[in-house]
């Protein structure tokens, strides 16, 4: 069997076209580029389904000539299933315009964070385990720090010391305070 | 529930079932097990059809919320009862496989029970069960104001059939139907009530979960046109047959498509983003069976279609960078259920090394490892559903003392989480040690870099859970000054909004998110909260601070994850039985045989050739033997 090229052409550009779309922020072009590739896949099917042949009818045309009815019916599933997704997806899109005014995809709230993080070379929320009491409270005093004098870039390993050293001496503060704090 | 209510619905079901042509499940199970062999296979479409229905139902009954709330339990309860009976039946019996609408097996739709399947079905619709009784409890404790419930149910539901119409599928087509079932389900438990951080999560979940749909959808198009045929039972023989270079992309493109599903390593940074924003219920459930639906096609890929192994060494590589990457994500984490989410990657890397070893001891091993992790993971994010409700936040650098203000919580947490970790004497660390013997047996290099990866992996877990044990549970409750919560805010205040390093409480506890945004707004409510919490732990309450929300968690929630935590021991206990059993479908997979056979009959099996190692272990007809 040798599938026809104009198919081949056609599931290629509807999926390339498609993969391009869905690599986009705003959902709708998602949307649009989720129905190009599936419809792309769908057409990938026919092509599956080898040469064109008659309906598949029982009676009406010899078994030899009819065309392979199961890749059809897999196309029907699948069709009816990215309705349903599309549907879905659209609604999301819509949801998200209400919501923020926008439909792009957002990043994760994690990534900004180490992301802004990173742009302060600052630790991590997790760097130190062992200050379990408020380490809340000790970063934004880091950071405050970090504001007023920013620390020379060609020390980093000085920086460092100094800031576990002022960690530490916040820590058994805050201990002491909350020491005298919780004591009826 | 009240009794009548029951039991009417139960009527309900047994008759909308007669009419969909399957009969009620519970007659017909217990005719089965007196002795009628040829019935057992009419119990086959059961998990997929039971709940199908009592979704319709439930969806009719979305204005009861307690008919509805005995529907969905119903169902479930049948549904598991049959998982149960047909793990057993196929010990006795052999594979049951029912052909859907009577066509012949080789063009129409074949539901195949094996012993892989029915293991992995009766575990999940164990935890499928009891995250549904948490759920009703939650639901009933919330008194259900603002959320739209009614559509909790039938979804629920439908994510239930799509996971079993997965396990017992024997059609690639129908898994691709199983699969898309349970994810539009998912899409909608996933984004219920619509809330920013939920959309946000969800629309990264929606677009790489349908890309993988599409990929999936793409490779059986490609299978089809080589092979002129989606049928799991005539693929091994047609694609045994195929040049090199066709099989590879096959081959490719399967595992692809399973492996987003399944979450490993490059195709997993999907999964710690939009897992942790949903309902505790729905974040579990997702845990424990979503991706090991991937997992599971993973296995059938691997033994029945491509059993020679040739991309063992890239699922070897990427079952250690799933490990590692996975570890150590979770290890940087600060909020417990991100952490969770990490460490649930993390371990998908174990059960994919068990299936690249590809021996007899590292299939039963990762098989008997995908059923620890299904109980334990799912276990572990109900008891942070209650965490949080008591807590009002899940991130470690607001919680403190936990397990001192709620003893019971400590104990909930503290046991699945040391079995994550694979602290023996419990089944985490029986399926590791299978894992590792599988391992070493090898005795390749790639095979002993992994034995090294998954004891560091191993190690880091228990570093990463007792991390989470001792800043949220074993520390002096956290009482957080108001006035440094305000000072933080007003320091920085994009920062601020992050500091619960938080998406996933958000949209619970409204009090958690009051006291990230200043105590300032606090609700007369909490007040009288604090008093409470006063008074329960015999502290006494400083007005300025505000202690750990005292909400009482109500016991209908707390009994199905003390359930859970016993199944996961109980897993311990009964790891003999379970280890056989695990053995006996890894051999059977590898065999290949007993599967065409059970399908396609004797001849068909004949000229399927069977995986070298297990064939010499066993010889003559397999299968119905046993």
């Amino acid at each position: 069997m040798s599938p026809s090229l104009a198919l081949v052409a056609v599931v290629f550009v509807l999926v390339a076209t498609g993969v391009y779309l869905v690599l986009e922020r705003s959902l709708t072009r998602v949307l649009v580029g989720v129905i190009l590739l599936s419809n792309g896949i769908n057409v990938l099917f026919l092509l599956a389904s080898g040469p064109a042949g008659a309906p598949p009818l029982v009676g009406s045309t010899p078994v030899s000539e009819m065309s392979d009815p199961l890749p059809q019916a897999m196309v029907l599933t699948a069709i009816v299933i990215t309705l349903g997704l599309t549907a879905f997806l659209l609604a999301m899109a819509y949801r998200s315009w209400q919501l923020h005014g926008h439909d792009e995809v957002q990043d994760d709230v994690e990534d900004r964070q180490i992301r802004t993080r990173a742009g302060r070379d600052e630790t991590s929320g997790s760097y130190d385990p062992d200050d379990e009491e408020s380490p809340v409270e000790e970063r934004s005093e880091d950071r405050r720090r970090a504001h007023a004098s920013p620390a020379p870039a060609d020390a980093p390993s000085g920086s460092r010391a100094d800031r576990r050293e002022r960690r530490g001496a916040a820590r058994s503060a805050e201990r002491r305070a909350r020491g005298r704090g919780e004591r009826p | 529930m009240t009794g009548p209510l029951v039991g009417s619905a139960a009527g309900l079901l047994a008759r909308a079932l007669a009419a969909g042509g399957a009969e009620g499940a519970q007659g017909r199970g217990l005719r089965a097990t007196q002795g009628q062999v040829l019935e057992w296979p009419t119990l086959v479409p059961l998990p997929v059809l039971v709940p199908l229905v009592a979704a319709g139902l439930a969806l009719a009954l979305a204005r009861h919320r307690r008919a509805q709330a005995a529907v969905s339990t119903v169902a479930l309860s049948v549904v598991l009862v049959t998982a149960v009976a047909m793990l057993v039946a196929v010990q006795d019996v052999g594979t049951l496989v029912v052909t859907v609408g009577g066509w012949p097996a080789d063009v129409g739709i074949s539901l195949v029970a094996d012993q892989l399947s029915t293991l992995m079905l009766s575990v999940s619709s164990a935890v499928t069960l009891g995250v549904l009784v948490y759920s009703v409890a939650q639901g009933a404790a919330d008194g259900d104001d603002g959320a739209p419930v009614a559509i909790f149910h039938p979804t629920y539901l439908v994510l239930s059939a799509g996971v079993s119409n997965a396990f017992l599928s024997g059609d690639l087509f129908n898994l691709y139907v199983g699969f898309e079932m349970l994810l539009a389900a998912s899409f909608v438990l996933l984004t219920l009530g619509g809330t920013s951080a939920r959309i946000r999560a969800g629309s990264t979940y929606v677009v790489v979960s349908i890309a993988s749909s599409l990929v999936f959808l793409a490779a059986i198009a490609l299978v089809y046109a080589a092979t002129g045929t989606a049928n799991l039972a005539q693929l091994p023989e047609r694609l045994d047959g195929l040049p090199d270079g066709v099989r590879l992309v096959l081959h490719l493109s399967l595992l692809v498509a399973f492996g987003i599903k399944a979450a490993v390593f490059p195709l997993s940074a999907w999964l710690p983003d939009s897992y942790p924003t949903a309902p505790a219920p729905v974040t579990a459930v997702f845990a424990g069976l979503l991706t090991k639906v991937g997992v599971y096609a993973i296995i059938r890929t691997q033994t029945l279609l491509f059993p020679e192994g040739r991309l063992d060494d890239v699922l070897l590589v990427v079952a250690l960078a799933t490990m590692v990457f996975g570890i150590l994500g979770a290890v940087a984490q600060s909020d417990i259920k991100r952490l969770l989410s990490f460490t649930l990657v993390s371990h998908i890397g174990y059960m994919v090394f068990g299936i690249a070893v590809g021996s007899v001891v590292g299939l039963a091993s990762a098989i008997f490892y995908v059923i620890h992790h299904i109980t334990v993971q799912t276990t572990l994010f109900l008891v942070l559903g209650l965490v949080e409700r008591r807590g009002g936040t899940t991130s470690m650098d607001h919680l403190g003392g936990v397990a001192k203000i709620s003893p019971l919580l400590g104990v909930l947490f503290f046991v699945p989480a040391m079995n994550l970790a694979g602290i023996p004497p419990l089944s985490g660390f029986l399926g590791k040690v299978g894992l590792i013997q599988a391992g070493v047996a090898d005795g390749g290099v790639l095979p002993l870099v992994l034995v090294a990866g998954s004891v560091l992996t191993s190690l880091l877990t228990l570093y990463a859970v007792a991390k989470a044990w001792n800043r949220a549970f074993w520390s002096r409750p956290a009482t957080v000054d108001r006035e440094e919560e305000t000072r933080a805010q007003e320091d920085d205040v994009p920062d601020a909004a992050t500091t619960l390093s938080g998406v996933g409480e958000v949209h619970q506890r409204r009090g958690a998110v009051e006291r990230a945004q200043g105590g300032s707004v606090l609700a007369p409510a909490a007040g009288e909260r604090r008093t409470a919490a006063g008074a329960l732990t015999g502290l006494e309450v400083d007005p300025d601070r505000v202690p750990v929300d005292m909400t009482r968690v109500p016991r209908g929630m707390v009994a199905p994850t003390a359930a859970l935590v016993a199944l996961g021991l109980s897993l311990t206990v009964l790891a003999g039985p379970l280890l056989r059993i695990a053995e006996d479908s890894a051999l059977e997979l590898l065999q290949r045989r007993p599967y065409v056979q059970a399908v396609l009959g004797q001849q068909a099996a004949d000229r399927v050739a069977s995986t070298t190692q297990a064939g010499d272990v066993l010889d003559g007809p397999p299968g119905s033997g046993r």
